[in-house]
């Protein structure tokens, strides 16, 4: 199967790769995925004082596809605010990186991996726990 | 210069030999003939041709070249064997013994057998990928037509004990099926010693060319006989009808006596680069060799990097041509029903990178893939979120992961 170019690019230059200190009250992780399905991604994200997202690092264990899907998450988040990223759509990733149809469940993954980051922040910070992450799985 | 990328999935195909395609040209152009035309030169020389290859066909498995049913490969050659026996022993019992980690053309074929009414003993493989000949002897019934048991395997190339299975299949008046793709023209095969009543091979593994294969049946102690599954001309002694692959046979024969004249070189060459290619590649911490490394094709091995992924492993190493135990690829995301039937979890098989060598692998190519792979294998492992918690000490068997 040929990737697109954009893929390749992620995969080969993967930004924001590393970890972020996720017992820091600002810091969200989000891990989802399983090892046995072939893809884990861990997403964090730390958030400022006015709910904007000044870092986001990744890890992911999959495919390129799914390399890419995160490492693209964490260039979208980064600047954003918590709202604003809770309305980044997996098919706006898959538009982005010409994902073809059998890898439409990276980028879901990567969706799934910011409201899960954006739910562990909330839930550390006594807000409410995002209904659509509760009900996900 | 090193050419890139480097062929090292031999197992699906090999490139074929030169002096292979040499032998072929002719019977495309000047000696087009068909070999059943009995009444003129061009039918002659056709004949001619076939016959010569069935010698040199027979020669390397050690048969009569009248045992030589000519196919259009090893899927064929499967189907002709198992379904061929099925019908032609229903009246002695419909009991077929096979293992899990068979090729599909022998899993699928039985599973069409079951729909017939057939039944079928699918026996399971220990960590080595070998089955137990206790368990073999236990699921024999008195209506046990058939044992079909491969002689290498595709994915990891653990060699099954043919001669234990055989001897057993004889003492009982079963026949003895094996589908020797990736055996025949890699190892000395020999179906006398080996006791084996029919065997599946194709050209295009041994360097011969695509769409011709071959099917060994017995013609003594026992005779063998397998009803057709393609009816027609009544061609190949009315087990396989259909114009004859003269180009293609010309090839599987050429193919047959080059394994044969070059077969300790073959393997003293692709063994001692895959032994060399496997030492490098266990350096990698949390590497492991999949399979039997005892009883196993001289040019296979099939290793899995834990904690990184396979298809992702495949990106990195795009210089090579390898595959993977992964099936990401495709829609479902089950990863090799044969590293699992091993007893592998999920994520070793989702892991895994099988190469094939072959008889025009380098030296020079074995050095790139192994810095290549080490190199893939380090880099995502600095990506991936498991490697970091293995290096935290974290038992990921501890965590609860959502399965999507």
């Amino acid at each position: 199967m040929a990737y697109s170019d954009k893929v390749i690019d992620h995969y080969s230059n993967p930004r924001n790769v590393g970890t972020l200190d996720k017992s820091k009250a600002n810091v969200g992780t989000g891990l989802v995925g399983a090892p046995e399905c072939g893809d884990v991604m861990r997403l964090q994200i730390e958030v400022d004082e006015n709910q904007v997202i000044t870092d986001a690092k990744f890890k992911t264990f999959g495919c390129g596809s799914a390399i890419a899907s995160s490492s693209l998450a964490t260039e979208w988040l980064k600047g954003k605010s918590i709202n604003a990223a809770l309305s980044i759509d997996n098919m706006e990733i898959v538009e982005e990186l010409a994902l073809p149809p059998v890898k439409i469940h990276c980028s879901v993954l990567a969706e799934d991996a910011i409201k899960a980051a954006i739910n562990d922040y909330r839930v550390k910070n006594g807000l409410p726990a995002l209904e659509e992450a509760k009900a996900h799985h | 210069m090193l050419k890139l990328p480097i062929y090292l999935d031999n197992n699906a195909t090999t490139p074929m030999d030169p002096r292979v395609l040499e032998a072929m040209i002719p019977y495309m152009t000047e000696h087009f003939g068909n070999a059943a035309s009995r009444n003129h030169p061009f039918g002659w020389a056709a004949e001619e041709a076939v016959d010569y290859a069935r010698e040199q066909i027979a020669a390397l498995i050690n048969c009569n070249p009248k045992e030589i049913i000519f196919t259009s490969g090893a899927t064929e050659s499967d189907n002709l064997a198992i379904k061929g026996v099925f019908e032609m022993y229903a009246s002695k019992g419909n009991h077929i013994i096979t293992a899990t980690t068979e090729h599909k053309a022998v899993l699928d074929t039985c599973k069409h057998i079951e729909k017939l009414g057939g039944k079928v003993t699918y026996l399971p493989v220990d960590a080595e990928g070998l089955i137990n000949l206790q368990e073999l002897e236990a699921a024999i019934t008195d209506k046990t037509i058939l044992i079909a048991i491969m002689y290498g395997n595709n994915e990891v190339g653990v060699l099954q004990p043919i001669r234990e299975i055989s001897a057993m299949a004889k003492k009982r008046g079963i026949l003895f099926m094996t589908d020797g793709t990736q055996a025949v023209g890699k190892i000395p095969v020999d179906v006398e010693a080996d006791g084996i009543d029919l065997m599946a091979f194709t050209g295009h593994k041994m360097y011969g060319p695509k769409g011709i294969g071959a099917l060994y049946v017995r013609r003594k102690n026992p005779r063998v006989k397998v009803t057709a599954q393609m009816d027609g001309g009544g061609h190949e002694r009315g087990m396989r009808s259909g114009t004859l692959n003269v180009p293609g046979i010309v090839g599987l024969g050429k193919a047959c006596e080059l394994a044969r004249l070059e077969m300790q070189r073959d393997i003293e060459h692709t063994s001692r680069l895959r032994d060399r290619l496997e030492k490098e590649l266990l350096k990698i911490e949390e590497s492991y060799v999949n399979g039997s490394r005892e009883h196993r094709l001289p040019h296979v091995t099939n290793i899995s990097f834990k904690y990184v992924e396979g298809e992702g492993l495949m990106m990195g190493v795009k210089d090579l041509a390898v595959s993977s135990g992964s099936a990401c690829t495709s829609a479902s995301l089950e990863p090799s029903y044969v590293l699992k039937a091993l007893g592998l979890s999920d994520d070793l098989a989702h892991s895994s990178l099988r190469f094939g060598l072959s008889r025009f692998t380098t030296d020079e190519q074995i050095d790139y893939a192994i810095s290549h792979v080490t190199e893939a294998v380090n880099k995502l492992r600095e990506m991936s979120p498991l490697w970091e918690m293995f290096k935290e000490g974290i038992d990921l068997n501890s965590i609860e992961w959502a399965e999507h």
